[in-house]
């Protein structure tokens, strides 16, 4: 049986009704049970997955590698948190590997992204590092491919 | 050319679908909810398609064995026996067909002398009445009732079979009712089959989509084995309609006669799709699980709210379909079919167009994303609702 997060995952526009009947739950406790996920951060929010592409708003996204000096787990969390409280922040992560945080940012031009860097994340205290790779296309995100399906063409058949 | 002399007069006789006007209209309203078609809306999962792009990178372009790859087979009979509980030896019990359908084809063809008869239980899939007739067999049909869940009881087999019953199509778990014969049902099937000389034709191509249990075949039942013949295929459990990949299971003399045949027709199945099949049986048990899951999650919506809004509706246990009731409107399947396309545009099939047993349901499939089946339903409540309006109910 799917859990609720599981169908949520995939679609969180649908009604409670809908999700009850696959969740194998009643309406009251779906709306119940989203309630306490809302208040207690496990739902943290819904969104809508938009190709910005096809509409006409220019934007430009990058991910920016950020090495720290290294410190405690604490440490990083104060340093990321100085990082992520600017709205630029779209998405950000604590890695393993060669640097240390990843943070992906968007603007609406390369400059005000260049901008960032530099007069924002670099000058931060602890920071010793950064790399900005420019997104050039998005293929997926979240499961969902971007642009549509090649329509096909076929003739009804009885199965 | 007099062609009418010219074709084959058992083909002749054959009738075209019965619901052939419903299909003209479905087929011009290009944007209607179907519910219709009975495939999986999965695409088969990447690895699979993987495998078979890099057999042809590697250039495996040519026929395999007839009997399909030795690979392949080794891989069938490990499934079978892990899945199911199925015990075939890859050399000689197993055969790889272009579908469940040539699989079904060949069995008919190999078993039936001329006037043999074969039962089938319907309304079911619609194959095996013409099949039975292009292969000089005679279909005899039995009638399944809703008030059995559509299972095939021991007393309508009894009454069925005649010193002429040569084979018993068993197509469970089924298309269209979603309807499963659970074991003991078939014990009881088996006790009526054991003293006569009857072939079991058990056609298992949903047997990975049950819910809440696991499918049993007519060949678990020791004293079954050796007269049941196993069609299945990748196209319901891995989304794999498109590649045309069956296999067919039976004791060795069967699949001999079957193998003779098959290379005549067919010579072997398409490579391509084998090596994609290897993986499917190698590291697709998890894609299945994903698959069912998610029938399942939409199967409970839809039963839940068919009933709710009034359509009578037994808890299918297999497949992806749903079987309604929809007699307390006084039409038709088809009247009910019709209006419900032109009034609402969403598809949904006939009953009769399984046979005669279908007369008074309709078949849903549920292989469709949430967001059609939502809409769907909210569309037959509006359509119930503007019916017994007019019914001045």
């Amino acid at each position: 049986m799917n859990s609720l997060l599981e169908l949520l995952e995939q679609d969180c526009t649908q009604s409670h009704a809908q999700l009850a009947a696959q969740a194998g739950m009643t309406e009251q406790e779906v709306k119940q049970e989203l309630e306490r996920m809302e208040k207690d951060g496990t739902i943290l929010g819904y969104q809508a997955i938009i190709d910005w592409d096809k509409v006409k708003r220019e934007t430009v996204t990058a991910l920016i590698e950020v090495k720290v000096v290294p410190q405690s787990i604490a440490g990083f969390d104060r340093i990321a948190q100085r990082i992520y409280q600017y709205d630029e922040v779209e998405s950000m992560y604590l890695m393993s590997g060669a640097f240390d945080l990843t943070v992906i940012i968007s603007g609406r031009t390369l400059r005000e992204v260049a901008q960032f860097v530099g007069e924002r994340l670099a000058p931060i205290e602890g920071v010793t590092g950064t790399a900005t790779h420019f997104i050039l296309k998005k293929y997926k995100e979240k499961h969902l491919v971007f642009g549509k399906p090649e329509p096909e063409e076929r003739e009804l058949i009885f199965v | 050319m007099n062609y009418d002399s010219l074709l084959n007069d058992k083909i002749k006789n054959i009738k075209p679908s019965g619901i052939r006007k419903f299909f003209d209209i479905l087929e011009e309203m290009t944007d209607a909810i179907s519910l219709g078609i009975g495939e999986p809306d999965f695409v088969t999962p990447w690895h699979i398609r993987d495998a078979g792009i890099y057999s042809l990178e590697k250039g495996h372009t040519k026929y395999t064995s007839n009997a399909g790859m030795l690979e392949l087979r080794r891989e069938i009979a490990r499934y079978m026996s892990r899945r199911f509980d199925l015990h075939y030896e890859h050399a000689g019990q197993i055969l790889v067909t272009v579908g469940g359908s040539e699989a079904i084809d060949l069995s008919l063809r190999v078993l039936l002398n001329p006037r043999d008869e074969v039962i089938i239980p319907v309304p079911s899939f619609v194959c095996y009445g013409p099949l039975t007739e292009m292969a000089g067999g005679v279909p005899v049909y039995v009638e399944l009732k809703g008030e059995n869940q559509f299972r095939l009881t021991p007393e309508q087999l009894k009454a069925a079979i005649t010193p002429k019953t040569k084979v018993l199509v068993l197509p469970f778990p089924s298309n269209p009712t979603g309807g499963i014969m659970e074991r003991n049902d078939l014990e009881g099937i088996a006790e009526v089959l054991k003293d006569t000389n009857i072939m079991v034709l058990s056609d298992e191509i949903y047997a990975e989509l049950t819910y809440g249990q696991r499918h049993v075949s007519m060949a678990n039942l020791p004293e079954m084995y050796e007269r049941t013949i196993v069609v299945n295929g990748f196209s319901k459990s891995h989304a794999m309609t498109g590649w045309r990949m069956g296999y067919v299971c039976a004791p060795k003399p069967v699949i001999a006669a079957m193998t003779k045949l098959h290379q005549f027709g067919i010579m072997s199945a398409p490579t391509t799709s084998q090596y994609a099949a290897v993986e499917a049986m190698r590291n697709g048990d998890g894609d299945i699980a994903n698959m069912c899951e998610e029938y399942d999650s939409r199967r409970r919506y839809l039963v839940e709210n068919l009933n709710r809004i009034g359509l009578e509706c037994f808890e299918p246990k297999g497949a992806f379909y749903v079987f309604p009731c929809i007699k307390s409107t006084g039409l038709t399947s088809e009247e009910f079919c019709q209006q419900f396309l032109m009034e609402e545009k969403v598809a949904v099939i006939p009953g009769n167009a399984f046979g005669p047993g279908g007369e008074g349901y309709v078949r849903a499939c549920y292989a469709s994303s949430m967001k059609d089946i939502a809409e769907a339903v909210s569309r037959m409540d509006n359509f119930l609702t503007n019916l017994r309006r007019r019914q001045g109910k």
